[in-house]
């Protein structure tokens, strides 16, 4: 085995429930609009991109691990199933080792935030249903649970560029026969603490949240597919190194690209805190698409988003290879591009 | 690049250990937390870093830490940023680091584990937000030096290196996942070195989280005791230096131990609760074992996860009877979270350097405060020091979640 292959991808976002909505959205260009998102003890309200409310209940939620979940665990969930495709419904025994990673950086907020205000006015009447749930790990905890899988999981931390480094993780784990497939997702929800977080940094900055999930195999698939092509290494944000550095150190382990290639970036818009990502792909001569700009601050979900919205563009025959890049948060800069793949045409066998 | 991996070498790499730092409520550093572990000390305490006075249980295993920090490239000023979980993390690298006599490089991975990061930060950011809506003062510093990747980055900033930070947050789990992921990285050929561990302070969403579960032991933390009524919170890091066999005898390194086995998978049974007949906790076990081709008989003693409450250790005591089966009679058992606590993500890494320790000083850590094993343990729990004739330790990790790790380590005379 030498090649990792991207089965499936999906996607909530502020565009909607669907990795088809966050593709037109992205290649629209146009950013989504924001909503306002009250904060207590203010007048003055927090501007957000929130997912909107799921078209359906997802029938998941019927399931008993999922009753008292926040959203966080129903994104998570909602975009590994649409990854995971006819997969889903599988018998975890003929899914075989299916191996699970999920990133995010600020995790449960809304139920952390909760319990702490519980916890503050009284830790005696403080509800033991919340605290479990703000715990990392619970989204991943509950998703092997539904689909049944015993297999290694783990919930990274990190800022946006923690998704790539999963990928390449997951990619290791496949190419060393440790896990038969694995499902790499990031999800984030919005809560005023969480978006305050972001609004310290800059006050025009709205936090963006949902999933992403990308579906890995070590075998091609059937049809028309991706290949994970590469995953640069993460170029750490530590003195004395500048971020216009490390954002040209990742470009430099990319493929140069061509007029047909598409490019997904981390741009949001913002001239000072985009600079170095501008200046890294101001050659680029395929199509640019930024998702920070459109989409807002997902952190880890936004470069999922990015991975998803490759992959759709491969599927799809928009390009043949598509480059994702990432000048996170404040943890790192990082790459990875894909390219098509086509299955081998069958070969007649003679009479 | 991270991906592909570099071709894997043709035979699984040999990983040692070798260097080690700690840091807990018993003290500082392996001198000081050896003897103490070998003597079955206690290090709890009234709880004194936030109002405690509403809580159904008011110790702790706390640490004071100390005034002055490790000498490392970070200024004074840099140092008033971090948080108590960032300043156990640095003390417990500082010593690893120091210890190990490496040099510092732009390609040498980091992984720790932790629960909560610079919780403490997310809380004091919290508190502002809502006594002060208007003022934004220090929360920008809040909310980067809360999040957990920061305080990895700026141990690499303090120690003068760079490369691939991970995080691990699988919940107890975490320590013991960071260094089994290490022993991976080193094993398959990805790192000649990492460094690795897992580190958590206590916070009062923590505190008031598992009290709240009623998982706090009103009385004493004494797991697999008939009587046990709960588990007790403590804080701390570890931190080891790991690397391949080659390069550990290329540079004449001390080396402590060997990493021969791991094994990580995941418990669906319960977000809080382990599967009751204890078969995730056996799986991971016997796979761990399977991985360090180490039969279960040639284990000498096992550092059980064992939080003292009644689900976990019920789970654990069957898996542990049922993977020593007729050698159960002669495995000695016990858990160290009955000296300094349950530090979560830092458990497993702390608790790696126990079994360290035992492994490296020929002595079983006893568990104080047993009055009556429960029956339903078939295993000796260790209950007074002990000199013992080790070769391997089994260190285990139960998480909520389901995340479940054991490690196998192998002793190096």
């Amino acid at each position: 085995m030498t090649n990792v292959f991207v089965h499936g991808a999906g996607a909530v976002s502020p565009a909607g429930w669907g990795l088809a909505t966050l593709f037109s959205a992205l290649e629209q260009g146009v950013p989504l609009p924001e909503q306002d998102l009250a904060r207590p003890g203010s007048t003055k309200p927090l501007r957000v991109r929130q997912t909107p409310p799921p078209p359906a209940r997802p029938a998941f939620l019927s399931h008993p691990r999922l009753r008292r979940t926040s959203p966080i665990t129903h994104f998570a969930i909602a975009a590994a199933l649409e990854a995971l495709g006819a997969e889903s419904n599988a018998d975890p025994k003929d899914r075989g080792r299916l191996g699970l990673i999920c990133c995010a950086m600020i995790g449960c907020a809304n139920y952390s935030r909760r319990f702490f205000e519980e916890a503050l006015r009284d830790p005696v009447t403080a509800s033991p249903m919340l605290f479990p749930e703000t715990v990392f790990n619970a989204p991943l905890s509950h998703l092997a649970a539904l689909l049944g899988t015993n297999s290694e999981s783990l919930t990274l931390l990190g800022d946006d560029g923690v998704y790539l480094q999963a990928l390449a993780l997951a990619g290791s784990w496949l190419l060393a026969d440790k896990v038969d497939a694995c499902l790499v997702i990031a999800a984030d929800e919005t809560d005023w603490v969480a978006s305050e977080g972001v609004n310290v940094f800059s006050r025009h900055a709205a936090r963006a949240d949902g999933a992403g999930a990308i579906y890995l195999k070590a075998v091609p698939p059937s049809g028309q597919g991706a290949i994970l092509s590469g995953v640069t290494d993460a170029w750490n944000f530590t003195r004395p190194h500048q971020p216009h550095l490390l954002a040209a150190r990742m470009r430099s382990q990319l493929p140069p690209g061509k007029p047909d290639h598409w490019l997904i970036t981390s741009i949001g818009g913002t001239r000072k805190s985009d600079s170095a990502e501008v200046d890294a792909w101001a050659d680029w001569p395929g199509r640019r698409m930024d998702a920070r700009a459109i989409l807002g601050h997902g952190h880890p979900t936004l470069a999922a988003w990015e991975c998803a919205a490759a992959f759709e563009a491969i599927r799809r025959g928009s390009c043949p290879v598509a480059v994702v890049s990432v000048v996170g948060a404040n943890e790192q800069a990082i790459g990875a591009w894909f390219e098509s793949h086509t299955p081998a045409p069958e070969i007649p066998t003679p009479l | 690049m991270l991906f592909p991996p570099p071709v894997p070498p043709k035979e699984p790499r040999r990983v040692v250990i070798t260097a080690a730092g700690i840091l807990t409520a018993l003290g500082r550093g392996w001198n000081a937390n050896a003897t103490a572990f070998r003597a079955g000390k206690t290090a709890f305490r009234p709880s004194m870093h936030f109002d405690v006075s509403r809580q159904r249980v008011k110790t702790a295993a706390e640490i004071d830490l100390p005034e002055n920090m490790p000498a490392t490239r970070l200024s004074a000023r840099s140092h008033t940023r971090l948080d108590r979980a960032a300043k156990m993390l640095l003390i417990a690298a500082a010593e690893a680091w120091e210890q190990s006599g490496w040099d510092p490089s732009e390609d040498l991975p980091l992984i720790l584990g932790t629960t909560g990061g610079g919780m403490s930060l997310g809380e004091a950011f919290f508190r502002q937000a809502i006594r002060e809506p208007i003022s934004r003062r220090g929360q920008a510093e809040r909310a980067i030096y809360y999040q957990a990747h920061r305080q990895g980055l700026v141990l690499c900033e303090a120690l003068g290196f760079s490369g691939p930070l991970t995080l691990i947050a699988n919940a107890c789990a975490s320590g013991a996942n960071a260094i089994g992921h290490a022993w991976e990285w080193v094993r398959t050929g990805r790192a000649e070195r990492v460094l690795a561990g897992g580190y958590d302070a206590i916070t009062q969403l923590v505190f008031a989280g598992f009290d709240s579960l009623q998982a706090l032991s009103p009385t004493r933390c004494r797991p697999f005791d008939a009587g046990r009524d709960g588990l007790a919170l403590g804080e701390g890091a570890a931190v080891l230096a790991i690397e391949s066999l080659d390069h550990a005898r290329r540079r004449n390194a001390n080396i402590l131990g060997e990493v021969c086995g791991y094994a990580a998978i995941t418990d669906t049974y319960h977000l809080t609760q382990p599967q009751p007949e204890g078969k995730a906790a056996f799986a991971t076990m016997r796979a761990a074992c399977a991985q360090a081709s180490v039969a279960i008989e040639d284990i000498g003693y096992i550092n059980a996860h064992g939080t003292g409450t009644s689900y976990n250790d019920t789970a654990e005591a069957l898996a542990i009877n049922e993977i020593a089966g007729s050698a159960a009679g002669r495995m000695p058992v016990s858990s160290t979270k009955a000296c300094i606590g349950h530090l979560l993500g830092g458990a497993g890494a702390v608790e790696t350097v126990v079994c360290l320790m035992a492994l490296h000083g020929q002595w079983l850590p006893p568990e104080p405060g047993i009055e009556t094993p429960d029956p339903i343990c078939k295993f000796p729990i260790v209950r007074e020091p002990k000199d013992a004739k080790l070769r391997f330790a089994m260190t285990n990790s139960f998480g909520f979640g389901g995340a479940s790790a054991s490690l196998i380590l192998k002793g190096w005379q």
